[in-house]
């Protein structure tokens, strides 16, 4: 194991804090952004000797996690011309609160689970618990169905790194997977907001909650 | 070597706050592209203030005296307990930590009850914004001290601040680095410099510390800013150890590589005031919950590695 994979995992933890404090819909998009960034490292530091192959996974998961899905977040964003959350349903305070107790808990919990010697020390376990809870809570508490693609985006991200754990057994199975899953939900999350766009003209997503004949 | 130190140390607690202040506002000038004032300007207002007279409003009592000389007090005694530059500072004991957060405290409890005794309205309302904003810095500045506390085992910051510090960062920076983050953070807030307060506004409605001493003339104004300024340097000097923890070797090696370090931060403050505009008030308490909240995961972290 490298020494650098837990300052990075330290690194996206902090990148979830940041996700949940601020209001502005670009800065959690490039928070996701540099989350993919940091993690598309990883399956690389993780392996003693890594191939061509994993290092050719690492940059796609980079460039599609990194720069592709963003730069279309992005790009969405300036069409549909918002910038900040109005009103999450939980507060950005309590938000905080909640992802401190998260991680407080996934890094107790993570010491319980009957892990391989070799990964019973990183951060490997409660980074992606913290990462996953991170994901949730953007995915369910903010309005816009932007910030909630974005929040899909990272709750994938926390189960990208929970899958850095088979990394050594079957690398391009797992990366694969992951990919698959991603490009699904944007897919899913893009028509989406395709529709919600062209039904009110806005991408708040409480108006989906308001029946009318 | 130890008197000639310690008289160093005193000497740099009670000459240098004013010149850091010089030092920011001179950063602040070079960027907007002016001259600016010379680095002894806050030195010789000072000085022009301490000549001037006095005037008290027959509304106050003597809270309203006592607050400006308590406020310096309290700043220069803490000033006793940092170890500047890794030395050995003149006064240490076991817990000392807790001491001289609440020394600023008494300061802070001073200044608040000077600004509810004028009665007047507008400072009343600054009273109001340093007690909210100091009780979420507090938590944040005792998560850090605690995370130095768990990493030397001993409860006085001598030995937090200590030459065993170098070697904490080599085997927890990641907590340390978030300490250092969240009493960055503490350091402008206790300071009422940007993003928290405005030192250059003089609009009631947006200022913190400045509308406290409003009712202030002559000395006591003058003590009130030196008290502030103090406070600057103490934290400061917590926030340059934490740092460059590093030792050359020698007493006075350190003492150049301190110095350096202070001066660095008071031109990251001048920069940070340069380029970042005041916060929305609702937003302050945002900022400082998310420093305690840093402070918190470096203590997490720390936790896992004993």
């Amino acid at each position: 194991m490298n020494a650098l994979v837990d300052p990075i995992l330290v690194l996206i933890m902090l990148l979830n804090f940041f996700v949940l404090a601020t209001s502005r819909v670009r800065a959690v998009i490039t928070a996701s952004a540099a989350q993919g960034l940091l993690l598309g490292a990883l399956p690389v530091l993780v392996q003693p000797h890594p191939g061509v192959v994993p290092v050719l996974m690492a940059l796609g998961t980079m460039a599609v996690k990194a720069a592709v899905i963003p730069w279309m977040l992005l790009r969405a964003l300036r069409e549909a011309a918002i910038r900040r959350e109005v009103e999450p349903l939980v507060g950005y305070i309590p938000s905080l609160f909640l992802c401190a107790l998260g991680t407080a808990l996934a890094l107790l919990f993570a010491r319980t689970l009957p892990l391989a010697a070799a990964h019973s020390a990183s951060l490997i376990i409660p980074g992606a618990f913290a990462t996953v809870l991170t994901g949730f809570l953007v995915l369910t508490t903010r309005r816009k169905a932007l910030t909630q693609v974005a929040g899909y985006l990272i709750l994938e991200n926390g189960i990208f790194i929970m899958g850095l754990l088979l990394v050594e057994a079957m690398p391009l199975l797992v990366e694969i997977g992951v990919l698959l899953d991603l490009l699904v939900g944007i897919f899913v999350m893009g028509i989406i907001i395709n529709h919600i766009n062209r039904e009110f003209s806005s991408l708040d997503t409480s108006h989906l909650s308001s029946l009318r004949e | 070597m130890r008197p000639a130190l310690l008289a160093l140390h005193v000497a740099t607690a009670l000459a240098l706050p004013p010149l850091l202040l010089g030092v920011v506002n001179r950063t602040k000038a070079l960027f907007a592209g002016r001259r600016g004032a010379p680095l002894l300007q806050p030195w010789l207002d000072l000085w022009r203030l301490w000549r001037k007279g006095t005037v008290f409003s027959p509304t106050t009592t003597w809270i309203f005296r006592a607050a400006p000389v308590v406020a310096v007090a309290t700043a220069l005694c803490a000033a006793l307990f940092v170890p500047l530059a890794g030395q050995t500072p003149p006064l240490s004991f076991a817990g000392d930590l807790v001491f001289v957060a609440y020394l600023f405290a008494l300061g802070r409890f001073f200044t608040i009850a000077a600004a509810l005794d004028t009665g007047s309205a507008f400072e009343g309302m600054g009273g109001a914004r340093e007690a909210t904003f100091s009780a979420l810095a507090e938590p944040a500045l005792f998560l850090g001290l605690l995370v130095l506390v768990r990493r030397s085992g001993s409860l006085s910051l001598a030995a937090m601040l200590g030459p065993g510090l170098a070697a904490s960062w080599t085997a927890a920076g990641a907590s340390l680095l978030a300490v250092l983050v969240s009493l960055v953070v503490v350091l402008l807030a206790e300071s009422s410099r940007i993003p928290f307060d405005d030192p250059n506004t003089h609009l009631e409605l947006t200022m913190i510390h400045e509308v406290m001493v409003l009712d202030h003339s002559g000395p006591t104004l003058g003590m009130a800013l030196y008290g502030a300024a103090v406070k600057m340097f103490v934290l400061g000097a917590l926030v340059v150890r934490l740092a460059l923890p590093f030792s050359l070797g020698g007493p006075w090696a350190d003492w150049a590589v301190f110095l350096a370090g202070l001066l660095a931060l008071a031109v990251l403050v001048g920069v940070v005031e340069s380029v970042m505009a005041r916060l929305r008030l609702t937003q302050v308490p945002n900022l400082l919950v998310a420093a305690c909240l840093l402070s918190f995961f470096g203590l997490l972290l720390l936790a896992r590695t004993p």
